[in-house]
């Protein structure tokens, strides 16, 4: 479903403050898996996120997502196949813009943009039932406008656009971590049960490596832009935290340096 | 005064096609546009010199929007793909646009390459094609029967460039509500507020301020080619300070009537734009002002729309504060009693 092939990227290249962000980084998702992503600050997570979305283009190698190449298409004709949440809940939604109408952007996403209205009877009954799976009551507030919601409630709305018109690849860049604890933990919940409703391929970033080994099928540890390590859907569901920390001492000859990588 | 008046609010609703295509850029797409000065006397131009030429009213006008559509088009496409600052991009298209205005007004003489000005005082305008219709319905009649019997003076010519303009501008309005709504104009709105988010949902922010930026500059052009037939001439310096009008009117509207929703939005532009020449006109008639002051009052009055409703805020603001303490002090001194009385 996405195939990442031998992909390279320097930062500032031939000046001092020249960065390897990404180092021959090879990735393949089957349809249908959920891949979490870990690793400390600077390991090339949010590179190789941005790699995926067409923010950034690779130095060297291929992006290919549902078996075409896309290495050079724009961001946004990449959007059609790909759904993307945000660190920064402010980031997914338009704020002065009411959640009906925000909605009817993401469910534009998939064919060319007309002079139909935005939102017609029949989208906005499907927008209330797709809103209901929230449990937020933010089915009964169709006309408020987004800017006016919680961090928790933007973070849930904007989860719930970028998967309901079933992209091929659902893209999570920390989409919990400017979030508090509880609210944190109920868009975790809803990341599952909407993944596997809508059975979708995903790559999740994140800090916290206990949602890393709670979700998904497969897991990846990055390091100086790196894939150091790859854990599969037969050893996935017996990692536990301390697996982790060995596994990456082993490897690295080093002790974790970064406290947020563990905890989050 | 009357008379005055009622000059104020026909012009006024004419200039609301225009601060509707200011509203589109400067709010709605968050872009600050500076092309209307120029556009707008490139939709004047276009018309007058098309009306000079022989062709009818309505097609000079529908050209002019085009003219205008094509100027905004340029101006988007030197801020996305030129990577022109806005303002910037504005100011060129402006200054550029000055010299294509007198050639475009070159074109109604055999004689000139380009003019600074076309006379339409003995054409056939969009407003007296209606005319010869108008008179025969008797409307002007009724309306001055009415005026005379409340003892006004001076009445209005015609009651016709009122009716038409309210009927087209209000046209105008519902074409921009509905088109804000459709899938284009809401990723048009987002393309304003939040450009990472609609690029994420496959939108072209480039192609979409362009559209934006030309359609904006399209309704200029269009207030521009009606504004040359009303005033019967097109001239190249009508456009001097244009944008700060078109602003003018955007925020006294908004002032007054707010922003809940986009066709309440689009109506305080509106009236806004008929306030700030209601206020324009009256400070005119301060016996030390003369019509040459008309700018600095047109500044000034931009200023006090900016600053007074951030006073206003903050005035409320401070009394709400105030108000949220005395409730915490009188909430505290309560709950002291209640504890002595437990006590």
């Amino acid at each position: 479903m996405l195939k990442l092939e031998g992909i390279n990227k320097i930062f500032n290249e031939g000046t001092p403050d020249e960065k390897v962000a990404l180092n021959n980084i090879n990735l393949h998702l089957k349809p249908g898996d959920f891949v979490t992503v870990i690793g400390s600050n600077g390991a090339g997570k949010s590179t190789m996120m941005n790699m995926i979305s067409g923010v950034l283009k690779p130095d060297v190698g291929k992006v290919w997502i549902d078996g075409k190449d896309v290495t050079h298409l724009p961001e946004y004709k990449r959007s059609h196949y790909i759904g993307r949440v945000f660190q920064d809940p402010m980031a997914g939604t338009a704020p002065s813009m009411t959640i009906e109408e925000n909605l009817a952007i993401a469910y534009a996403r998939n064919a060319n943009r007309s002079l139909r209205l935005g939102v017609n009877r029949q989208r906005r009954d499907f927008f209330r039932t797709s809103l209901e799976k929230l449990h937020l009551n933010l089915e009964n507030r169709l006309n408020a406008k987004v800017g006016l919601l919680s961090g928790g409630e933007r973070q849930a709305l904007s989860l719930l656009m970028a998967t309901f018109t079933q992209p091929a690849i659902l893209l999570l860049d920390e989409h919990t971590a400017a979030l508090d604890p509880s609210r944190a933990e109920l868009i975790t919940n809803l990341t599952k049960q909407l993944v596997e409703e809508n059975h979708l391929t995903t790559l999740m970033v994140t800090h916290n490596m206990q949602q890393a080994i709670d979700l998904g099928n497969r897991l990846i540890m990055m390091d100086k832009g790196q894939i150091i390590l790859e854990v599969d859907e037969v050893q996935k569901p017996n990692l536990t935290i301390p697996d982790l920390m060995a596994e990456f001492e082993r490897i690295r000859g080093e002790k974790m340096n970064s406290d947020r990588a563990l905890l989050g | 005064m009357f008379t005055a008046m009622f000059g104020a609010v026909e012009q006024g609703i004419i200039y609301a096609i225009m601060a509707l295509g200011v509203y589109l850029t400067f709010r709605v797409l968050d872009f600050p546009d500076l092309t209307v000065d120029g556009s707008f006397v490139s939709g004047a131009a276009t018309a007058a010199t098309m009306i000079v030429l022989g062709y009818h009213p309505i097609l000079a006008t529908l050209a002019a929007i085009v003219v205008g559509f094509i100027a905004g088009c340029i101006t988007g496409l030197l801020h996305t793909k030129g990577n022109i600052n806005p303002l910037l991009a504005g100011i060129i298209m402006m200054i550029g646009l000055y010299s294509v205005n007198l050639r475009i007004m070159g074109f109604s003489s055999e004689n000139a390459t380009s003019l600074p000005n076309v006379p339409l005082l003995n054409s056939e305008t969009i407003f007296t094609k209606i005319y010869s219709f108008w008179e025969h319905l008797g409307i002007d009649a009724f309306f001055n029967n009415i005026l005379t019997s409340l003892g006004v003076k001076n009445l209005p010519q015609t009651w016709e460039i009122l009716f038409v303009m309210i009927i087209l501008t209000t046209a105008i309005k519902f074409i921009v509500d509905w088109f804000l709504k459709t899938e284009i104009g809401l990723a048009i709105r987002a393309t304003g507020d939040n450009k990472r988010m609609i690029r994420s949902f496959s939108a072209n922010t480039d192609t979409l301020i362009i559209l934006g930026v030309g359609l904006s500059n399209g309704l200029v052009a269009l207030a521009g080619a009606l504004i040359a037939q009303y005033n019967k001439y097109s001239d190249a310096t009508m456009g001097i300070g244009m944008i700060t009008v078109g602003l003018a009117s955007v925020i006294i509207g908004e002032a007054i009537f707010g922003t809940k929703s986009i066709m309440r939005t689009t109506f305080a532009v509106i009236v806004g734009a008929i306030v700030y020449r209601i206020v324009l006109a009256i400070a005119l008639r301060v016996p030390f002002l003369d019509a040459s002051d008309m700018k600095l009052i047109t500044a000034i009055i931009v200023i006090l729309a900016l600053i007074v409703p951030q006073m206003i805020d903050k005035q409320k603001d401070k009394k709400r504060k105030a108000k949220r303490l005395q409730e915490k002090l009188a909430a505290a001194q309560l709950e002291k009693q209640g504890g002595d009385h437990l006590a």
